[in-house]
């Protein structure tokens, strides 16, 4: 009885997550809009075809997807085995490759910077750091959610509430693995064809 | 320990192996879906009409695929809450999107004048 009780608690936070993340979604529709109306406009300077190196971008999203499924094991073995120490693993590897991945974009950033494609070049630039940028902001939040959650995975163990909050965060992390995939097919993949 | 408490415990464990072969599934198709459009793009191996759609597909592919295995959105929640929302975003960023580029290709085709970096099919000469 308890437990239907506590379940439905936690089935009710995750459906209200999951409206915010329907949200999110909305959010990030507009910015795709943005670009797709904006990526032409050029203005003499670079286009897609240019300034992107396909081979570090190939490497961002396979890093992304494996991150992606280290928080699926993570959940895994939180969900089905309460196995502490295995979850707190699969979330440091997922933490470590998630870093890796904003580092790689913090270092296209500013080679793009260095070489004078800022945002204030074109449209086409200003709609790329909008919509790359916005993309990076919620991985890095995703990034400070899952140091704390491991600290609290660390120190009270697998109880409902940490249950409930892996939950929340694997629909948070593995959203931003699908937004990614449409960023790395209509800006990446469209502007090298 | 009773009985029941090993059974409890062999579902947990199914429960369990059925999550990580679903995981497992979801990431396999998610790095074919991705690694094909790459080789395709980057080694230009059809017209750029035919890349375009190739590319969009297998996006809308790995975005089924990643719904279904990661976020194990086909099945829990009975009244099927989160699907309804989520049909309904779908519904919304298309329209949003389409709308967008719908408006502004009517708009820079009206806006077409006399320049030589237009092509003025709307021009009609006197």
């Amino acid at each position: 009885m308890t437990t239907d009780i506590l379940n439905t608690r936690e089935a009710k936070s995750i459906f209200g997550f999951w409206i915010y993340i329907m949200s999110d979604a909305l959010l990030f529709g507009s910015i795709f809009a943005t670009y797709a109306v904006l990526h032409n406009n050029v203005f003499g300077g670079p286009s897609a075809s240019d300034i992107f190196s396909m081979p570090f971008v190939l490497a961002e999203t396979l890093i992304l997807l494996a991150s992606s499924f280290t928080y699926g094991l993570a959940s895994l073995y939180a969900h089905h085995h309460k196995e502490k120490n295995k979850v707190i693993l699969w979330l440091v590897v997922t933490f470590l490759l998630g870093a890796t991945f904003i580092g790689m974009e913090l270092y296209e950033f500013a080679k793009l910077l260095l070489e004078g494609n800022s945002w204030q070049r074109s449209g086409f630039l200003s709609a790329f750091f909008t919509l790359v940028g916005t993309h990076g902001l919620h991985v890095t939040a995703g990034l400070i959610w899952m140091g704390g959650l491991i600290i609290q995975v660390w120190r009270k163990g697998i109880t409902v509430t940490t249950i409930g909050k892996v939950s929340t965060l694997g629909i948070f992390w593995h959203f931003l693995d699908i937004v990614w995939i449409f960023i790395f097919t209509f800006v990446y993949l469209m502007g090298a064809i | 320990m009773g009985k029941n408490d090993f059974k409890v415990i062999d579902e947990q464990y199914e429960a369990g192996r059925y999550a990580m072969r679903s995981y497992v599934t979801g990431f396999v198709l998610s790095v074919i879906l991705t690694l094909i459009p790459y080789v395709i793009v980057v080694n230009h191996m059809f017209g750029k009409q035919g890349l375009v759609l190739a590319v969009i597909l297998f996006g809308v592919t790995q975005l089924i695929a990643q719904v279904i295995f990661f976020l194990h959105l086909s099945k829990k929640s009975k009244p099927q809450w989160n699907i309804i929302v989520f049909v309904f975003t779908v519904l919304i960023v298309a329209i949003l999107v389409v709308g967008s580029l719908w408006v502004m290709y009517n708009l820079n085709y009206n806006m077409t004048d006399v320049s030589p970096f237009n092509s003025n099919e709307g021009y009609i000469p006197q």
